[in-house]
């Protein structure tokens, strides 16, 4: 009797562990079925390489080449942004900072990933815009620049926490014969620790694009919504998210337009699909090269 | 020498992006404190919005953020424990093991507009729940379900293997070894998860805005069925809608403000209760 209520209570564990997976190919699998519409519909070569997104017009266009652009241009700044600052805050809290500082700059950090993007994006559109709008002379200030700043400052937190966990792996002793070695601290973190972690923090890096790639309600509320291929840092953009958030309220459920919606979206996942486990592929590598079992 | 110049050029840098870091958070949060504090008081959190959203308060939105976030916890909370549990407690280190892990680091890669869509494709259209609290619960469920899972696992992994060894050789079946002495010990840790999770929750937008959220409601949700105002959708719908941007802006200030008041009381207990705890046990 009790040896079956074990059984019992193991196999719910068990099927409950297969939950995320559930939802993972769930998510896949629903992606593609409302999709199928816009994928028997519009050619797939004209749907990623059209030059044109006017689901709206008569006949429309669902060119998403705009969008993809759009999306590229602001995670590409924001990595100019969050990558340096990301990386150097990392290297302080690990390098530089006294207890005293740490038990500070933790939570700090902390905080600042906990804000909820929505505050990013509002942010961005009443400081951050009407600020470079002035000092620049733009036409707008909702633009490339102004969404990749903001989505640059949401992305650090990941990119610190991430490559801080992967410099604190590295074995002592590397660090301890370098310096023996005669090799000042500088020396040491440039030579020895930062390429010991270097698989670590390209993977902070990955992940942080991905969270870039994938954010919503900033480039929703910032980055001007033009679907044009960016020329310029000012140029108002509208990358695939939020395309999707914008537009899905006014498809119809069952239209074309609806339907391309989700292709984006499914497009939009498989990106960030192929980042994560590339992500994975290079940390695992990362956890072998240091003999570490975690 | 010059290896002395250049070690202190390269630390002064490091040292400028960490501050610039810091100045970007403490930026963001005085502009919006200093612009929103005014527009609070007891009738903004306790009132419903009169006047096409210009004035009265925001009452329905905080409610309808807190009943988003209970119902999210509450479907991800069980399943995500149970799943971590398996993970840590009953599975050999094998394979599969390894495969739900990659599964769990992909689903929280996922983009949050994309949860959004899977949504309303299944929980508003399939399950024909409709833009509800369901839907938006559900939703926001399966997004906090990888990072409860995560935590978890954490927790469990850093309870002394010695406890469970104590425990089986007092002759307790697993099952009993998990509940009465590897979960409480773990408590801590899964409930900061927890914590974190209703933080995140709170404070997403995508999600809902295709499976839960409506930007004006003057009463409170009657039902689980009933759509909701939310708090960051709220500030979006403000700054998009309506026609009367700039009393509007104040608003969307102040909503801005409570919000971050909320998530930053939520992550700052995390944080308390993880310090408390962490020197429990040496890993």
């Amino acid at each position: 009797m009790n040896s079956f209520k074990e059984k019992l209570i193991r196999q719910i564990f068990r099927a409950a562990s297969y939950a995320s997976l559930f939802f993972l190919f769930g998510i896949m699998f629903v992606l593609f079925k409302e999709s199928l519409t816009a994928l028997g519909e519009i050619n797939i070569f004209n749907f990623l390489l059209g030059k044109d997104w006017y689901p709206t017009y008569e006949p429309p266009d669902y060119g998403i080449l705009p969008l993809i652009s759009g999306s590229l241009a602001v995670s590409f700044v924001a990595m100019f942004i969050c990558v340096p600052l990301g990386l150097g805050t990392a290297l302080y809290m690990h390098e530089i900072a006294c207890d005293r500082q740490r038990k500070f700059l933790k939570p700090a950090i902390e905080i600042l990933s906990a804000v909820p993007s929505i505050i990013f994006g509002f942010f961005g559109l009443v400081i951050l815009a009407p600020f470079l709008q002035k000092n620049f002379n733009l036409p707008t200030g909702q633009c490339l620049l102004t969404a990749s700043i903001m989505l640059g400052v949401m992305t650090i937190p990941i990119i610190t926490s991430l490559s801080e966990d992967a410099l604190s792996f590295v074995p002592r002793s590397f660090k301890e014969a370098s310096y023996a070695l005669g090799a000042n601290r500088w020396q040491t973190l440039l030579r020895v620790t930062i390429p010991a972690a270097a698989s670590g923090i390209i993977t902070s890096i990955i992940m942080g694009m991905g969270r870039l790639m994938g954010e919503t309600m900033i480039v929703l509320m910032v980055a001007g919504g033009a679907a044009v291929i960016p020329n310029s840092l000012f140029a108002p953009v509208r990358p695939m998210t939020s395309s999707i958030a914008a537009e899905m309220g006014e498809a119809a459920q069952g239209s074309l337009h609806f339907s391309a919606l989700f292709e984006i979206g499914l497009l939009l996942f498989i990106i960030t699909f192929v980042l994560n486990i590339i992500a994975e592929i290079i940390s695992r590598r990362y956890r072998l090269k240091l003999g570490q079992g975690r | 020498m010059k290896n002395k110049i250049i070690q202190n050029a390269a630390f002064s840098l490091i040292g400028l992006s960490m501050v610039v870091t810091l100045l970007f958070l403490a930026g963001i949060i005085y502009f919006i404190a200093s612009r929103g504090l005014p527009a609070i008081s007891w009738e903004f959190i306790t009132e419903i919005p009169r006047d096409a959203m210009t004035c009265g308060g925001i009452a329905p939105a905080i409610v309808g953020t807190i009943y988003l976030t209970l119902g999210a916890v509450l479907f991800a909370f069980p399943i995500g424990v149970a799943c971590a549990v398996y993970l840590q407690e009953y599975s050999p280190k094998s394979h599969f093991v390894n495969i739900i892990r990659i599964g769990v680091n992909n689903l929280a890669g996922v983009p949050s507009v994309v949860f959004g869509l899977f949504g309303l494709a299944v929980f508003v259209k399939f399950f024909g729940f409709g833009v509800s609290i369901l839907s938006g619960s559900l939703t926001l469920g399966i997004l906090i379900l990888p990072g409860i899972i995560s935590a978890s696992q954490e927790a469990l992994m850093a309870v002394p293997i010695s406890f469970r060894e104590a425990s089986l050789a007092m002759g307790a079946t697993q099952w009993q070894t998990i509940y009465k002495i590897t979960l409480p010990a773990a408590l801590p840790g899964i409930l900061t998860g927890i914590i974190i999770s209703i933080g995140r929750a709170a404070g997403e937008t995508a999600p809902i805005l295709f499976t839960a959220a409506t930007f004006y409601k003057r009463e409170y949700p009657n039902s689980i069925m009933s759509e909701v105002m939310a708090l960051p959708y709220h500030i979006y719908a403000l700054m998009t809608e309506g026609l009367q941007p700039e009393k509007q802006t104040a608003i969307a200030y102040a909503c801005a403000l409570i919000l971050i008041i909320l998530v930053g009381i939520i992550s700052s207990s995390a944080i308390i209760i993880r310090n408390k705890y962490r020197s429990g046990y040496v890993r």
